[in-house]
């Protein structure tokens, strides 16, 4: 027998890319978000409110990825403006390989802020970093209250918590306080939002947040 | 269902480490996976083992040192261990913390039975 010592991160391959993604953002002066959740939490109509707030003012780009269909990138194309689908084929999570492959069919130039939304997952697309400033992690309140104790890593890695769907409290068994609390449990710097994207309450204050980001150096 | 794509990954570093005529010796691959990296043992080593059946590393096989979630305490610099990855500390209930392990994923180690390649 003999050993081979290695000491290698598995994950170093996409992380090297993930370096090149951030520097060529940062090259373009575009802000990246990396909107992740379980399927169905709303990331996609956020992303809609969020572009109903910066129309006109400031160019936005978008990265759907699905693992079939390009149902949203149809739905952000009535936004006007420029949106590419991923198709991950059965994949569970964005790399950032295909961010790398999908700037190819996107032009950054006077793009403030790229909003990348990841596959609906809360397990798998916590491991990958595309390259972006922050992941922003979305729960429903028709998820629970239990949901970053069940899923950890992404709420760990995410520097926002965004709680959609506040108008449906009053008929969920969702704490929103304890919902809070659970996901400081495991990331106490998480900056928590609450939004609902039928009354569109909270927006204005996430979107506000988000724009003083844009226009940091 | 990422564990298949990990062990791609997995698969490249031992390619990477080892001689092309000398990955039919590879045995055991070994990795340190700490408590929060989002994997699941049992799904590494089936995922693992599916991509490697037919090629020269058929007899690779997954080893695994889970490492638990440590996290220190910037207050009051107690040291404290749980498996819920959080980040609180449960001396002094203080939130500026460090994690010092728990998240590793990685190859750290190739076997080979190389004793037969000698003996030629």
């Amino acid at each position: 027998m003999s050993i081979v010592t290695v000491q290698r991160r598995v994950l170093e391959k996409n992380d090297e890319i993930a370096r090149c993604n951030r520097a060529f953002f940062a090259e373009r002066g575009t802000f990246v978000i990396n909107l992740v959740s379980s399927p169905g939490s709303g990331k996609t109509s956020i992303l809609e409110r969020t572009l109903e707030y910066f129309s006109g003012r400031i160019n936005v780009a978008v990265i759907e990825g699905d693992v079939q269909t390009d149902l949203d990138a149809q739905r952000i194309a009535r936004y006007r403006v420029p949106v590419v689908q991923i198709v991950t084929n059965g994949g569970c999570h964005l790399e950032a390989k295909l961010v790398e492959d999908a700037m190819a069919n996107l032009d950054l130039h006077g793009v403030k802020l790229l909003v990348i939304e990841n596959v609906g997952n809360l397990v798998c697309p916590s491991n990958y970093d595309l390259g972006e400033a922050m992941k922003i992690v979305v729960a429903s309140t028709t998820e629970g209250d239990d949901k970053p104790l069940k899923y950890p890593g992404m709420f760990r890695h995410a520097s926002v918590l965004i709680i959609n769907k506040i108008d449906l409290l009053p008929y969920v068994s969702c704490d929103i306080n304890m919902l809070k609390d659970n996901a400081l449990k495991i990331n106490p710097s998480l900056k928590v939002f609450r939004t609902s994207c039928t009354t569109k309450e909270g927006i204005d204050e996430w979107c506000g947040w988000l724009e003083q980001n844009l226009s940091k150096p | 269902m990422h564990e298949l794509s990990i062990a791609q990954n997995i698969i490249e570093i031992v390619r990477q480490n080892v001689p092309e005529n000398e990955l039919g010796d590879v045995r055991a691959v070994r990795m340190k996976v700490g408590t929060l990296a989002g994997v699941v043992a049992e799904s590494l080593r089936f995922s693992f083992s599916v991509l490697v059946a037919d090629s020269p590393l058929k007899d690779a096989y997954i080893q695994i040192e889970h490492i638990p979630f440590v996290i220190q305490c910037n207050t009051c610099r107690q040291s404290s261990s749980n498996d819920q990855g959080f980040a609180v500390c449960p001396t002094c209930g203080g939130s500026d913390t460090t994690v010092l392990t728990g998240t590793e994923l990685q190859v750290f180690e190739i076997e080979l039975d190389d004793l037969h390649t000698e003996a030629l």
